[in-house]
């Protein structure tokens, strides 16, 4: 099987973020970043499929320079091959902006599977991997919680809400978006780590794939937002802040 | 995107009958969206099979009409039929606006569909402001930390989902008269639809319905390991309340999935919510909001939970959790 895997690199989870001067982005300088998580689950899943059914994982990111870092980690935990498309704009680009580039540098291959994380956890568009499917003209299913290749069939256990399931059946080839916590996620070996050197990562740009088109929305500026309650904080060591918050959850709150 | 006497279209949600809560809540937005735009009218779609008494339900609202779509073919959900029946609705319609709840169903393919119109969907809402000529779509980014404004380019339909409890669904405005109900007729062909739906499932067994619990005390990652949920568990217990977790401490196997709060585990409302070590991803905090008080006990001071938080304490969970646990005990 001949799986591709988009993985994204965003902001570590406790990086300080700070607005940057343009209003539309966060400063990217003085923070770290990571494989966005729920892609990582996703990079996990492909691998376990290639390993039990044969064949080859393809590791893509899109985003500046540094974006090679994740596909470098992907490389290192078995991907056979890398393709960055070198971006360093890629935050203005709308959903479907992001989804015609990562489509187009897809479509040059055959790929059997399609898989990408539900949504990241900077932008939090959710919608990459239903996009991809549809300009890809492949049916897809999201939020996937379990894998059963049947013959030229997927059998795929989806997450509905409030804690229901639903098994669907979709042919090959198709788009996967998997949920976080489907698997347990591997470490890189140092064998992995040393072999990933000389793997290759192929470098493309939006340009190079024609895909440069018209944002159908624009974020118009990011702020910190305003709070939905006004939070009394509650300082003091740890002994006195506790017997406060007691005192005032039975006596102010009335709820204890 | 200039717009006045907008057309808006909702597309309602429902599963073997029976409405997702979320539909007034949309209904509510476009009600809303429509009267802040003078001479806007609201349609509001509803697709399934055998769905007429559920349009019916629905004309009792102030809605210009009610637009349905039936087919056997919409029976079960598929991204494939939804897509191609809207396609449709949309064609007759020629809403400016189409405004959908943002579930898992419209996650699975509202992008899909407004792609196939070559549009785009700003989704996950959480608000809107209403400016002149125009209307800007509030969302989040970095998991909460941060709000965005963000307004459509080029011309109509533009797509919006809103995330559940962005409006209250309570304040749906009735109608002075029925709504029309208009059937549209869909085609669709079974070789058209490429997903094959199986039967729905529950898998945890419900040890525990923490919806009924009064007093939940909820951990996320800031426990860092599962040898440090019994002090959890010990304070949750002084509490008289039950233990609770965001998804990653599930994921882990830390805690069964009937302890999770948040989109894809229960929505609660319990009188005390107490937060322990949550960083307050939307996720979560779409689960828990509606709580009475909200509690929350972070070491970052920058947390979205204390967005939604009543009381906060900035401090390590590992030296507040034993000191709350020994305030109780003292009395």
């Amino acid at each position: 099987m001949k799986i591709a895997v988009c993985i994204k690199q965003v902001p570590a989870k406790d990086a300080p973020l700070r607005i940057a001067e343009s209003g539309t982005w966060i400063r990217e300088t003085d923070i770290g970043f990571e494989m966005n998580e729920p892609d990582s689950f996703a990079l996990e899943e492909g691998l376990r499929l290639k390993e039990k059914h044969g064949g080859e994982v393809v590791a893509l990111s899109m985003g500046p320079e540094r974006a090679k870092q994740v596909i470098k980690e992907a490389l290192a935990k078995g991907a056979e091959r890398g393709i960055h498309i070198a971006d360093d704009k890629f935050f203005l680009l709308d959903p479907l902006g992001s989804a015609k580039s990562i489509a187009a540098a897809l479509k040059k291959e055959n790929f059997d599977l399609i898989l990408t994380g539900l949504q990241s956890d900077d932008q939090g568009f959710g919608q990459t991997g239903v996009l991809l499917a549809e300009l890809l003209g492949l049916p897809h299913a999201t939020i996937i919680m379990q894998i059963e290749l049947q013959g030229q069939r997927l059998k795929l256990k989806r997450e509905l809400e409030a804690g229901w399931f639903q098994w669907v059946e979709l042919p090959l080839p198709a788009v996967l978006t998997i949920q976080s916590g489907i698997n347990k996620v591997r470490y890189a070996s140092l064998k992995g780590i040393m072999a990933a050197k000389k793997k290759e990562i192929a470098v493309v740009t939006r340009e190079s794939l024609g895909t440069a088109d018209q944002p159908t929305q624009r974020v118009e500026r990011i702020y910190v937002p305003q709070k939905a309650k006004k939070t009394e904080f509650i300082d003091g060591s740890p002994k006195e802040a506790a017997a406060k918050l007691i005192e005032k959850l039975r006596h102010e709150a009335r709820v204890l | 995107m200039a717009v006045t006497k907008m057309k808006i279209l909702v597309i309602t949600e429902q599963r073997e009958g029976k409405w997702n809560p979320v539909t007034s809540e949309i209904l509510v937005a476009a009600q809303q969206i429509a009267a802040a735009q003078t001479g806007s009218r609201v349609t509001a779609a509803v697709l399934g099979k055998g769905v007429r008494r559920l349009a019916e339900e629905l004309a009792a609202h102030q809605l210009a009409e009610i637009l349905l779509l039936e087919h056997d073919l919409l029976e079960r959900y598929t991204p494939d039929g939804f897509t191609l029946a809207l396609r449709q609705a949309i064609a007759q319609s020629e809403p400016d606006l189409v405004l959908l709840p943002h579930t898992y169903q419209v996650r699975d393919y509202a992008p899909k569909l407004a792609a196939s119109l070559g549009k785009g969907m700003i989704a996950d809402c959480v608000g809107y402001r209403a400016e002149k000529e125009r209307v800007v779509f509030i969302r989040q980014m970095f998991q909460g930390k941060t709000a965005a404004d963000v307004s459509f380019a080029g011309a109509p339909p533009w797509f919006v989902s809103f995330q559940a409890g962005a409006f209250r669904g309570d304040q749906i405005a009735r109608g002075s008269a029925a709504a029309p109900i208009t059937p549209i007729s869909i085609e669709l062909k079974a070789e058209q639809i490429r997903t094959t739906p199986l039967e729905l499932f529950r898998e945890a067994k419900q040890a525990v319905d923490l919806t009924q619990a009064p007093i939940l005390v909820a951990i996320g990652r800031g426990i860092k390991a599962p040898e440090n949920i019994p002090m959890a568990k010990k304070l949750a217990e002084l509490m008289g309340g039950e233990l609770a977790a965001s998804r990653p401490i599930c994921d882990e196997g830390w805690l069964p999935m009937d302890r999770q709060i948040g989109s894809s585990g229960q929505t609660v409302a319990p009188k005390l919510y107490l937060a322990l070590g949550i960083s307050g991803a939307i996720q979560h905090v779409v689960g828990m909001k509606g709580s009475r008080t909200i509690v929350a006990i972070n070491k970052d001071q920058n947390a979205p939970i204390f967005e939604v938080a009543d009381y906060g304490i900035v401090g390590d969970i590992f030296e507040l959790i034993p000191a709350l646990s020994e305030a109780l005990e003292k009395k």
